[in-house]
Order: structure tokens, then C-alpha cells, then sequence
């Protein structure tokens, strides 16, 4: 395996421009399969979800999944698509086992969603428009596992496994127009775009969305061509890039390599090549021509697939608010600032903040929990922040046991724990653990002349107007009370006690 | 003993659905029997690739018990239960061998039962076993089989038609009453005519497809193999309706074919003949039997129309584009990687390729080859329009010619097939020859119309049977059994019985022979 040349970047971009093209598969978490009863579930024992037709016996039969087909009607409308009135299935023929039939059946001329377009938010907050070809359905092959040859190629196997869990899931797989004028944010956009149709698919419902277990998938083509030229180039297309930082590495990566292959003066080969995130490069796989023959033909099993105008209506009004649309709209609610608000969705908390507001939490006190102590809290643990069991009525309480002065927040850190810990409530744990803040003004004052004595040079600087060094003997005091103290009143009866204005 | 037996063999389904139900005889009596006949004469008939002697039995044996315990038992039993059939070997059966006529699927046993098999046991129809049939449903005198051809119970030196030879060799011998068979291009009609049984081909969609072994799925349906119109009224009723397993089944039932089969005239009904499916071409004797049954017709009050259906010339050219088309793609999945024959190369890398290559070389014949070979061509990129989108369009054409003239007759009529039974061997190496015996059959295909063939008479210069062609509207499949019933019933008052009473005394014929043939591969 030769390691290929490739130019700088920046190189690349001063030579070129790039022309990026996507298809995305998503698959459905539909109870069943495309074509079967069989259960549509991942992760089993290999070769237990699967019936006869799954396993193409002799003699079976497909039968269209409705409900894939909602799912797909969905999708081509949170796409801005149109959806077709009808439609049909079409055989791909091809010979290799991970299709048991030794055809795929999937849409080919007539797409069940087409002629969309989505708006892509980059970082910066530039909108870059991808235009969408089609969104069609189809049946996900099997899983090969090649047994014995180098790197798990069947070339060279000595023999190689088939899974047909995965035999006919359905899949609705989302084909770009070719996208020009992304430039040297090719890269960029390129994880914008699978984010944002992972996030679509994800906020329908229709599919887990999860790129490590290949829920979403993206083939990257990329292709160059020198400034001002108007014909794309040779592509390539980078198969099952599986993660966004891999998709935006792939493009990155294809990029700097067609640039020192038009450099060399060679023609780009157009070919499927394969993502290693250990080198984070490509490797050549099959050549592909546009001349691969699938002998393409309207699968005479299954009758059209019918969309009349009233359900796809129906199915438009159930559609929730797109992603993008609905941070734009918390935002502006929440009054968040930009950075505020970025670190919010990284950390994945934006649902888990609304739900707190629903609760009646203010806007600034769900950030200042979700952000300040779960996140971290969850990290630790190793799992979504979500699912942390921090439930919002939890923080609502807390904050209000806050407000009310009962406890302060470093004892509310101190319940949150024990809410983790599953001791209850966090009323019955502040109970159990004794947490009250001391709001009898005599162990208090006890403690205040305690720390001024201890301090005097302090106490000398309060009571000559630098109230800023009253921190030290409140200090003093929450120390001498473990904590248990309302620093606000410590510190008003410090002043109280010097004749100090605050 | 021995002329009981003969006579239960010789009775329809329909009477014996009657004696089984007065208990005059037993299901187990019936079974037997047809057992018995299958041991005597299937070593030179070869009709069986499977006989199912058992499970038969102790089919026909509850039915006896429910007869026999009275009450809700007995009545809820199927008017046939206890009547048994015979299944093409295209249809996946648990508990039995399938091999499609093919070494490819020798030994195969499918997981599950077709849909038709399940209303055969929910009937509880004994199955007698699995008929032979022209390797993957390809060809028209079952000589296609990987396991020796079926011969026609008329003169065993000739072929009992195909591709379900088998199903209707048996009925034809006596084997069964009743038998499964499956029509592409006229695999179910071309078989009824040349051995002087009824064959139908309902409407597409009217039976379940599931478990049918597809060849080529637009054009696939199976149907009824019968001795009567009668009983194959009974049969569809049996095996039709709405399945949720085949999305091209329709949904809207018409079970009113009994009734149509004992309607008992046709005065009044348009009756069309179909200019371009008679006269040259035609052998004589069977031109001759053709407007014989036309003029009974004619005298039993039916009105005789011509229509024409102009692109019928075109029908046979466009079936051998589409037929293979599918064929090549449905085919694909034998493999040799997940059941079935495998096959390894002999010498050289052992790859994927290569094992499906040789398994394929090994398991297919040359018919099925050559239907793979120009399917794949007539797909490939490039060609695909010239071939498989022409002949799309011709279909669509003959459709419009059909309801043309279905706006002009109520039924059309043809002669099933051009010539009667053939010699075993004589068009064995001109393909060709062998595909135009299908031409009056495939156009109801092409169409998705049902298709009726029924005894028109022994041809005069060869004494062989004859078969009249029905033709209805989609869905209209009552009409075929209405004036089919009629027709029969003519014909036989006219030949003093059923046409099969003139066959030769097979057993006898038979019996002879029998220690000198190996036997079948029962």
C-alpha cells in the first residue's frame, strides 16, 4: 500500500476549487424491516433477525414497510423536498453475498423525495445552501467479516462471516446536487452538512442517528478543478466515513491528494477509496465507473408506492421545528450570548435547559447547573449529561431551597451529590445530612468576634473603609461554621458589627 | 378391492368431496388409493419427484377422526378436506423436497410452507407429493427437468406439455384428483390441452404468489389443475383470495367461481374468437376440434363474434424479452452460498466468483442458461430500452387490444395450444419451435387475464387430445368457469363421458414395462 502524495492545504486552495457531493444512508428505527417482519434491531446474535425473506429463500416475497415509507416521506420534507406521487422499487442486480438475493432492492429513477435543499449554519454563522438531488428509499445489505486475509478484504480472506441482522433495515439514502463554492470551508461544511442531517433525522425520530453504530453513513466525493473552470474534475468517493470529524478529515485529505495528483500532471482516477482514521488518509478501493452495469429494473414484486397529496399533508403537520430554526428561537428566548450558547449545545444540554425552564427555572440558573455542575458531573461518570438523573424539578427545588436562603451553594453542590447518590429528595437530604444554613444571628456573632479577634489587622483595614477585605474574616467565619453559614448574612452582620456602610 | 380403488381414482373432486362428506368413504380410503395408483403406474408416467405417502395419510386420517366425532369437528371441515392433491414442485412445501426441477435445489428443504400449501393444509387437503415439471418452470414439455421428463399418460413416447407436465400427467393418470401448477407463459393450459385435463390461470393477483418459486414475477400465477371445470372452480376458491405476504395479490375477493361453474348456460354471452390465434400455424385436427366447439356454442345460445387483437404477432417476441429479463435477476440468488448445490472449481484461486460460477455451470441446465444469458443481455446498460422497455410497451398495447375486445365479447376463445402432443425429444434442440407452442397461451400472461383450458376432443389424424383456450377480463374469472362448465358439459354428453375415458388403459400398458425402467426418482 504506497502512501500518496499530497499538497498543502492552503497549497491546494490557491490552485483549486473544490467540488464536494454527498450521500448520506440513514437507517430507520422502524420495529421491523424494509421488506420483512423480521425485528429491525441492532447488536444481536448474528443471523437472528432474520426470516425467509431476509435470507432470500426460493420463493419469497418483499412487502413494503409503511411506516419506512412515512419515515422517508418525513425526511424528504424536513429536506425541503418534493415528494413523489408515486413511485417505485428497482432491482440492482450485482453478484456478492452480503445481498442474499444478489440484488438490492432500492429506488432508482423515481425517488420517493426529490429537488430539496438545506441550509447549513457554518460556525461562524455563514449559511451555505446544499442542494438536494433525491432522498430514496432502500434495503441495507448484510455484514461481511473477512476472516484470515489482510485488512479485512475479501481479497485474500480465507473465508468470511455474513451477518443478516442487518439484511434489509431500511435505509433512506440522501443524495446532494454537486456542491460548488464552498472553497477552502469545503472541509468545514462538509461536517456541517452530515451534522445537520443527522440532527434532522434525530429530531424526526425516524432513525437513532448514531454514526458509530452506522445508523448514518456518508460517502464524500470530492472532486477539483482549477479556478475558474466551469467542468468538475475526476471524483472520488470516499466510502463510510463514520464519524463528523472523520467526514471533514476525508474531505480535507482528498482534497490535498487530487491537488498533487493534477500537480503531477496525471488524471485523477475516478474510484471509490477507503477512510483510515489511524493515518487519517485514503487507500484506493474499486475502480468506478459511470458505466457499472446493475441492469437496473422496476422490481416486478412490489405494486408503486402510492403518496397521496392528504397524507403527506398529514405527515407535514406532524414534523417538528427544524433543529437549526428551533436554536435560533431559544437563543433570542433565553438571551443567551453566542459563546454561551455554543458551549450549551456542544455539551449537549440545550433539551435538558428547556425542559428546566419549563420546570420554572429562569434561563440563567439551568445554564448555571447544567453547565457549571452536571456536565462535569457527567463526564466523570461517562455518560450523556441527560442521563445523568438530574431530573428539572430537582434543580427547580434546589435553586429554590437556594433562594429561599435555607441553603447556600456550596451546600447545594452537596445535595445535587446526594440526588446522585439516590438519597432522595433534595429536601429530604438536606434534612438527612443536616445542611441547614445557620440562621441563628448568636452562633454567629460568636463566631464573627472569634474570627475579628484572630484577624485584628483586618478588622483595622474594614473599619477604615476597605470593605473589599471583609472577605477574609467571612472566610474566617464560614470555616469556624463548616460552611453551614448564609455568607450574605455573615457579611451584613460583620459590617453591622464595625459601623461599616456596605 | 382392486376395482374399488379404480373407481375412487376416477371420480372428481366434487364427488368425492360428496362421498367423503356421507361417509361412504373414508379420507384414508380415498389417499390410499391414489397412493396405490401412484406405486402401479408413475415408474413410465414419472409424473412425482416426491411422493408424500405418509403425511398424506395421517392428513386423510384426522379428517376420518373429525368425520367420525361428529359435531362442530365435522363441520368445520372444508368441503375438500380429505381430497387429495398433488403440488408442482415450484411450490416450497415444509416436510417435503422442493427442487424446481432443478439439480441446483436437489435435497433443498424449504423452512416454510407457501401460501397456497397452507390453505391446502388448513383445508386439510392431503398432499400426495411433488410433480415434476421443466427446470425452474422453463419450457413446454417438462423435458427440461433435471430428473427425467414426464410423459404423457396419452402415449408414453410424447410429452404431457410444460412446464407443468407433472401435475397434469397426474390428473390425467389418475394419480390425483386435484393438482397445483404454475403459469408463466402457459404452464398451467398448454400441459391441460395436450393430456385432455382442465387447467386454469387465474387472473394475476387472484392467488397468492408467496412460496412459488418465482421464474418471472410479473407474469407468474398458480392455479388449478382439475379433471373438471368443477373441481377447479372448488380449487381456486381453496387457494385464492388476498394475501398480505404478496403485495401484487389483490385485495378484492370474487368467490363466486363454483357458482359460476354451475350456472349451466351461456345463452346470450358474447363469445369472441380471436382472429389472430387460429387458422395457419394450426395444426388441422385441432383447427377442426376448435369450430366444433364453437358451433356447439353457437347452438347452446352463446353469440359468436371475431375480434381481432392486432398486436398479438408481437406477443411472443416481447414475453422472451420480459420472461428472461426477470428470470435472469430472480435466478441470481442461486448461488450455492447459502443453500442449495455448491459446487468448488476444479483447479485455479477459490474465490467468491468463481464458486458461484461453477455452482451456476453445475446446478443449471441449458435452458435456464439460456434464458440467464439473454435476460442479463436484454437488462444491460444500453440495451435496456431497445429490449426490456419495447417490450414493456408492447405489453401495455396488448393489454389496450384485450379491452378492446372484452368491449365486444364477454369471453374470448382460441385454441390453447398450435399442435397437439408432441414426440419426447423432437424439439428437444430447436428452442424456438418449442417456444411457439406457448403463442396463444402467453398473450393472457402478458395481460394478467385468467385463462381457461379445457378437453375439446381427440385431433383426427393423431387421436391426441385437444384443448379449447377461455379467455376473460381481469377479475372475470367466473365467466371462464360459467361457459367452460357449459361447454364441457356439451362435449361430453356428445362423447357419451369424460374425454379421459378414451385415454389408453395405462396400468395395463404399464404393467409390463415395469420391471425394465428404473422407476422414476420417487
Amino acid at each position: 500500500m504506497s502512501v500518496d502524495a499530497t499538497l498543502s492545504f492552503e497549497e491546494a486552495m490557491e490552485k483549486y476549487d473544490p467540488v464536494l457531493g454527498f450521500e448520506v444512508h440513514v437507517e430507520l428505527n422502524t420495529k421491523t424491516k424494509m421488506f420483512s417482519s423480521a425485528p429491525n434491531v441492532f447488536g444481536d446474535e448474528p443471523n437472528t433477525n432474520v426470516n425467509e425473506v431476509d435470507l432470500g429463500m426460493p420463493g419469497v416475497l418483499p412487502v413494503v414497510n409503511k411506516t419506512a415509507v412515512e419515515s422517508s416521506i418525513k425526511i424528504g420534507l424536513a429536506l425541503n423536498c418534493k415528494i413523489a406521487e408515486t413511485c417505485r422499487f428497482a432491482r440492482k442486480n450485482y453478484f456478492y453475498p452480503d445481498t442474499p438475493k444478489n440484488f438490492q432492492t432500492s429506488q432508482y429513477d423515481e425517488p420517493i423525495a426529490y429537488d430539496g435543499y438545506l441550509d447549513i449554519e457554518l460556525e461562524d454563522g455563514t449559511v451555505f445552501r446544499v442542494e438536494i438531488e433525491r432522498a430514496h428509499m432502500e434495503e441495507d445489505a448484510g455484514k461481511l467479516t473477512h476472516m484470515g486475509g489482510a485488512a479485512g478484504r475479501i481479497q485474500g480472506a480465507d473465508y468470511s462471516l455474513v451477518d443478516y441482522n442487518r439484511s434489509g433495515v431500511p435505509l433512506v439514502e440522501i443524495v446532494t446536487k454537486p456542491i460548488e463554492g464552498a472553497g477552502s470551508r469545503a472541509p468545514e461544511l462538509a461536517k456541517a452538512y452530515v451534522a445537520a442531517v443527522r440532527e434532522i433525522v434525530k429530531n424526526l425520530g425516524v432513525s437513532d442517528a448514531k454514526m458509530e453504530r452506522g445508523n448514518v453513513r456518508c460517502d464524500a466525493n470530492v472532486s477539483l478543478r482549477p479556478h475558474g473552470r466551469e467542468r468538475f474534475g475526476i471524483r472520488s468517493e470516499t466510502k463510510n466515513v463514520n464519524s463528523l470529524r472523520a467526514v471533514e478529515h476525508a474531505v480535507r485529505y482528498e482534497i490535498q491528494r487530487h491537488a498533487a495528483v493534477l500537480d503531477s500532471g496525471e488524471p485523477v482516477i475516478q474510484e471509490t477509496r477507503h477512510w483510515h482514521e489511524d493515518t487519517r488518509s485514503t487507500t484506493s478501493g474499486r475502480p468506478k465507473s459511470d458505466a457499472d452495469d446493475y441492469r437496473y429494473f422496476p422490481e416486478p414484486d412490489l405494486v408503486p408506492v402510492v403518496a397521496s397529496r392528504e397524507w403527506v399533508e398529514e405527515l407535514r403537520a406532524t414534523l417538528p421545528e427544524p433543529p437549526a430554526e428551533r436554536r435560533k428561537r431559544l437563543k433570542e428566548a433565553w438571551g443567551y450570548s453566542d459563546l454561551e450558547f455554543r458551549d450549551v449545545v456542544n455539551a449537549g444540554v440545550m433539551d435538558s435547559i428547556e425542559e428546566t425552564i419549563a420546570a420554572g427555572a429562569s434561563a440563567d440558573v439551568a445554564r448555571k447547573w447544567w453547565m457549571g455542575e452536571i456536565v462535569g458531573r457527567a463526564k466523570v461518570a461517562d455518560v450523556d449529561p441527560s442521563e445523568l438523573g438530574v431530573t428539572p424539578q430537582v434543580i427547580v427545588e434546589l435553586n429554590k431551597l437556594v433562594e429561599d436562603g435555607k441553603i447556600n451553594n456550596k451546600m447545594a453542590t452537596q445535595v445535587l451529590d446526594g440526588v446522585l447518590a439516590g438519597e432522595g429528595t433534595p429536601a429530604e437530604i438536606v434534612e438527612k445530612r443536616g445542611l441547614a444554613v445557620v440562621s441563628d444571628d448568636g452562633p454567629l456573632l460568636e463566631a464573627i468576634d472569634a474570627a475579628l479577634a484572630a484577624q485584628p489587622d483586618v478588622a483595622e483595614k474594614i473599619r477604615g473603609g476597605k470593605v473589599q477585605a471583609i472577605g477574609a474574616i467571612v472566610g474566617g467565619v464560614m470555616k469556624a461554621t463548616r460552611g453551614q453559614a448564609d455568607a450574605g448574612r455573615v457579611r451584613e452582620l460583620i459590617l453591622e458589627k464595625l459601623g461599616v456602610q456596605g | 378391492m382392486t376395482e374399488l380403488k379404480n373407481e375412487l381414482i376416477r371420480h372428481s373432486a366434487a364427488d368425492l368431496a360428496a362421498k367423503l362428506a356421507a361417509r361412504e368413504v373414508t379420507a384414508v380410503e380415498v389417499t390410499q388409493a391414489h397412493l396405490d395408483r401412484i406405486a402401479d403406474v408413475d415408474g413410465q408416467v414419472n409424473a412425482f419427484l416426491h411422493v408424500n405417502s405418509e403425511e398424506a395419510l395421517a392428513v386423510a386420517a384426522e379428517v376420518d377422526a373429525a368425520r367420525a366425532a361428529g359435531g362442530s369437528a365435522a363441520e368445520e371441515l372444508h368441503a375438500l378436506a380429505g381430497v387429495p392433491i398433488a403440488v408442482k414442485d415450484l411450490i416450497v412445501t415444509i416436510g417435503q423436497p422442493t427442487t424446481a426441477g432443478s439439480k441446483i435445489l436437489e435435497g433443498w428443504h424449504s423452512p416454510y410452507d407457501a401460501t397456497v400449501v397452507k390453505k391446502l393444509r388448513a383445508a386439510k387437503m392431503p398432499i400426495l407429493g411433488k410433480t415434476n415439471l421443466d427446470e425452474f418452470a422453463m419450457g413446454s414439455s417438462t423435458e427440461h427437468s433435471a430428473y427425467g421428463p414426464t410423459r404423457n399418460p396419452w402415449d408414453l413416447d410424447r410429452i404431457p406439455g410444460g412446464s407443468g407436465g407433472g401435475s397434469a400427467a397426474a390428473v390425467a393418470a389418475f394419480e390425483a384428483p386435484l393438482a397445483l401448477g404454475t403459469d408463466t407463459g402457459g404452464s398451467i393450459r398448454q400441459p391441460g390441452a395436450v393430456t385432455g385435463t382442465v387447467g386454469v390461470k387465474p387472473t394475476y393477483g387472484a392467488v397468492s404468489r408467496y412460496g412459488a418459486i418465482a421464474m418471472a414475477s410479473s407474469l407468474d400465477q398458480i392455479g388449478p389443475v382439475s379433471r373438471t371445470v368443477l373441481d377447479s372452480a372448488l380449487l381456486q376458491e381453496v387457494i385464492g383470495g388476498h394475501d398480505p405476504f404478496d403485495s401484487t395479490s389483490l385485495t378484492d375477493p370474487f368467490n363466486n367461481l363454483v357458482d359460476a361453474a354451475r350456472v349451466g348456460n351461456v345463452a346470450g354471452m358474447k363469445i369472441g374468437i380471436i382472429k389472430e390465434l387460429h387458422g395457419e400455424g394450426y395444426q388441422a385436427g385441432v383447427e377442426n376440434r376448435f369450430n366444433e366447439s364453437l358451433q356447439l356454442l353457437k347452438d347452446a345460445g352463446a353469440e359468436i363474434v371475431e375480434v381481432s387483437c392486432p398486436n398479438l404477432k408481437y406477443a411472443l417476441g416481447a414475453y422472451y424479452l420480459i420472461m428472461p429479463s426477470e428470470v435472469s435477476s430472480n435466478l441470481a440468488k442461486f448461488d450455492g452460498v447459502r443453500f442449495g448445490l455448491r459446487v468448488l472449481p476444479k483447479d485455479g484461486p477459490m474465490t467468491i466468483e468463481r464458486v458461484m460460477g461453477a455452482t451456476r455451470a453445475a446446478g443449471f441446465g441449458d435452458e435456464v442458461k439460456r434464458r440467464i444469458i439473454l435476460g442479463t443481455y436484454a437488462l444491460s446498460a444500453g440495451y435496456y430500452d431497445a429490449y426490456y422497455g419495447s417490450a414493456q410497451k408492447v405489453r401495455t398495447l396488448i393489454q389496450r387490444d384485450f379491452d378492446a375486445a372484452f368491449a365486444k365479447a364477454d369471453v374470448l376463445i382460441s385454441p390453447t395450444a398450435p399442435t397437439t402432443a408432441f414426440k419426447l425429444g423432437e424439439k428437444l434442440n430447436d428452442p424456438l419451435a418449442m417456444y411457439l407452442n406457448d403463442v396463444a397461451t402467453i398473450p393472457a400472461n402478458l395481460a394478467g387475464i385468467p385463462g381457461l383450458s379445457l378437453p375439446g376432443g381427440l385431433a383426427d389424424e393423431d387421436g391426441l387430445p385437444v384443448g379449447i383456450q377461455l379467455l376473460a377480463p381481469a377479475r372475470q374469472d367466473a365467466r371462464l368457469y360459467r361457459v367452460g362448465a357449459v361447454l364441457e358439459s356439451i362435449l361430453e354428453e356428445k362423447w357419451g363421458g369424460p374425454m379421459l375415458a378414451q385415454a389408453p388403459d395405462l396400468k395395463n400398458a404399464v404393467l409390463g414395462a415395469v420391471a425394465n425402467t428404473a422407476g422414476g426418482s420417487n
